[in-house]
């Protein structure tokens, strides 16, 4: 088992690199780079000299790989090799403007924008999207799985008929609008408070201040259920799929033969043996739920992860859309390595 | 098994008697299809959208005698009614021939997006499924760190780099969405390209190219057909969010998506103007599921007729 972990962390490995390498190359083939965004600040103070300086505090001087290895890795083991002069006013001390630590020090560079640590910005964000995205993932788990038990068990049924019904519309319905449509009658029509999204981030970067999450509760009442309704159609209709499939199986026919009453045989014999492919749903839920949350958290200026990074996509602010897409991922490739490693754990048939 | 051959020699003798009529596949397949009244009825409220959307420009021109882009601010926010059908927008423009003019642009979009995807996903799904190899490593690993990072997240990016007309939307969304298709086809292959027939196929000399295309593509077929019509429903869907962020197609050009973008400032006012171009991609996106869920049991062989 261990070493299955360790295989799995290790395989994670050219995951992430490749992430960095293809969030590192997309954004440099933007055109008009963090220097055009300095200019257009401040054109008048824009002399050559300073823009020289700039460039080169920026790293933007460097060829590509060397500055992907700088944006990964810091700038400051090359002074102390001697390959780049970071004590530019020479007095010995490395300057803390040209001082890069790489992303893997995790140090995200400084935002463009707010001209902060982009780290911090990014920190204080994480928080709310974690609210929404274990409030919307709990809410899905626990009405998707037992509404797809009663739906298998009643199957023909006018309860399964609605909820099919119910599930292809959940798959259909662009999340966007259906959140739109949430916000627009509680928040605008009937003037519910709670309607209008999280009104935690007063400072715009920073969610001091807020009240814990067990005194605004009614504030995750609609995104979560705009960001779980999908999950809750996925669940259900793969559940009633599941629980049908082990319901024909020789055990369960076994224990029918030893008369044991039905709900014994559903509850305890099938469903408990139908929940355990949910476990691989764990990792495609979590980038589900972070696409979603780009969108959900927009509409209700949620002060998350996917607020930030579509705010800052427009922006242009590529230290932070470098820095959220990271977080993204790495969240992204923890939940598929805990998702195959608790369907091993449910699964006794598989062997490492 | 014995009794099995016995039922397939006795049919095969019924058949060439001329006393059981043979169906080709396909021919079950279709008979399937008119049966499944769902279906029906999804393939004909697309069909009749479908064909609407394509009349766009004679249905606005020559029908409501306006265009897409006229305006006419003293008669915004007009309701749906007799004047316009389905009333207009901020800008007195009329909403129901927007709507076909979008309806047509992210269509045209999903569409074409799904086809080259599929094209990518089940060229690329073969060779990787039948030869295996450095290739497969290669792609297995630019497909999961593609597959880590939120899709959407990497639009965004890209859309914001690349600020892309319907044209370009097509080929963003395209060489980002076969990813899926392949992992299907590389696992159907691979457990094909072991069946007997293949290797019957290759026992006779056939080459390889001539049992992909010959003899693994064909019964590629229901899968690829089933993909295509959930992928356009998941295209529309994505080409609606990008647009209604501001990331698609950029206004005065309607699409279904970025219709939306700016209709909620005017809820009170206007609600059709939120409510209508939303219902249509929830329609056209149902209409393609249940299409797709519906071939994928016509075309099942294991299902009889």
């Amino acid at each position: 088992m261990t070493r299955h972990i360790i295989r799995r962390l290790i395989q994670a490995i050219p995951t992430i690199f490749g992430v960095t390498l293809l969030s590192f190359v997309l954004i440099m083939s933007a055109p008009g780079g963090p220097a055009q965004i300095y200019a257009r600040e401040d054109p008048e103070n824009m002399t050559p000299e300073k823009r020289e300086r700039l460039l080169e505090r920026l790293g933007l001087n460097d060829p590509w790989p060397i500055q992907y290895l700088i944006w990964l890795t810091g700038n400051d083991w090359m002074h102390t090799l001697g390959w780049k002069d970071l004590d530019l006013n020479d007095d010995g001390e490395i300057d803390e403007d040209f001082l890069r630590r790489g992303i893997l020090r995790f140090d995200f560079g400084e935002s463009l924008q707010y001209k902060r640590d982009v780290g911090e910005i990014i920190g204080g964000r994480i928080p709310a999207t974690l609210e929404l995205g274990f409030a919307s993932l709990l809410v899905s788990l626990f009405l998707g799985v037992p509404i797809g038990i009663l739906a298998a068990i009643w199957r023909g049924g006018w309860f399964d008929n609605i909820t099919r019904v119910g599930a292809v519309i959940g798959s259909a319905i662009p999340v966007f609008w259906f959140g739109l449509m949430l916000f627009l009658f509680f928040g605008i029509v009937l003037n519910q408070p709670w309607a209008r999204g999280n009104q935690c981030d007063k400072n715009k970067y920073s969610r001091s201040g807020c009240p814990p999450v067990h005194m605004r509760l009614e504030y995750l009442i609609l995104p979560t259920i705009v960001l779980s309704y999908g999950g809750i159609a996925g669940y259900s209709r793969y559940m009633r799929t599941s629980l049908l499939d082990t319901i024909n199986s020789d055990y369960v026919r076994t224990a029918r033969a030893k008369g044991l009453p039905n709900r014994d045989v559903w509850f305890k014999h099938a469903a408990r043996n139908a929940l355990i492919p949910l476990a691989t749903f764990l990792g495609p839920a979590v980038v589900g739920v972070l696409s979603g949350a780009a969108i959900t958290e927009s509409i209700f200026s949620w002060p998350g992860l996917g607020q930030i990074f579509v705010a800052s996509v427009s922006a242009r602010d590529y230290p932070i859309v470098m820095a959220s897409v990271l977080i993204g991922a790495v969240l992204t490739v923890i939940a598929f390595i805990i998702s195959d490693i608790l369907y091993a754990v449910f699964d006794p048939r598989i062997r490492f | 098994m014995a009794a099995n051959v016995r039922g397939n020699v006795a049919q095969i003798q019924a058949e060439e008697a001329g006393q059981i009529k043979v169906r080709t596949h396909m021919q079950r397949a279709l008979m399937r299809l008119r049966r499944d009244r769902l279906t029906l009825v999804a393939l004909a409220v697309l069909g009749t959208i479908t064909l609407l959307a394509i009349l766009a420009e004679p249905i606005t021109l020559y029908m409501l005698n306006t265009t897409y882009a006229t305006e006419d601010l003293t008669n915004n926010f007009t309701l749906p009614g007799n004047e316009h059908l389905l009333g207009t927008d901020e800008k007195g423009r009329d909403v129901f021939s927007r709507l076909l003019y979008g309806t047509q642009v992210s269509l045209r979009i999903a569409f074409f997006a799904a086809i080259l995807s599929l094209g990518i996903g089940v060229t690329l799904g073969m060779i990787t499924g039948y030869y295996g190899g450095i290739v497969d490593d290669f792609l297995t690993w630019f497909i999961t760190t593609l597959n880590s990072i939120p899709s959407l997240f990497l639009l965004l990016i890209i859309a914001s780099i690349l600020k892309p007309d319907s044209t370009t939307l097509i080929f963003v969304l395209g060489f980002l969405g076969w990813t899926g298709t392949m992992r299907l086809v590389r696992g159907e292959s691979l457990s094909l390209k072991e069946r007997e027939f293949i290797i019957a196929a290759r026992a006779m000399g056939a080459s390889s190219l001539r049992i992909m295309f010959q003899h693994i593509l064909p019964n590629l077929i229901s899968l690829v057909v089933v993909t295509l019509a959930i992928d356009v429903g998941g295209l529309i869907l994505t080409e609606a969010a990008l647009s209604f962020l501001n990331f698609g197609i950029a206004p005065p050009e309607p699409s279904l998506g970025n219709m939306l973008t700016r209709s909620s400032d005017y809820y009170r006012t206007a609600p059709h103007l939120v409510v209508i171009p939303g219902l249509v991609i929830t329609i056209i996106v149902l209409c393609l599921f249940v299409i797709g869920d519906g071939v994928r049991d016509a075309l099942d062989p294991t299902i009889n007729p």
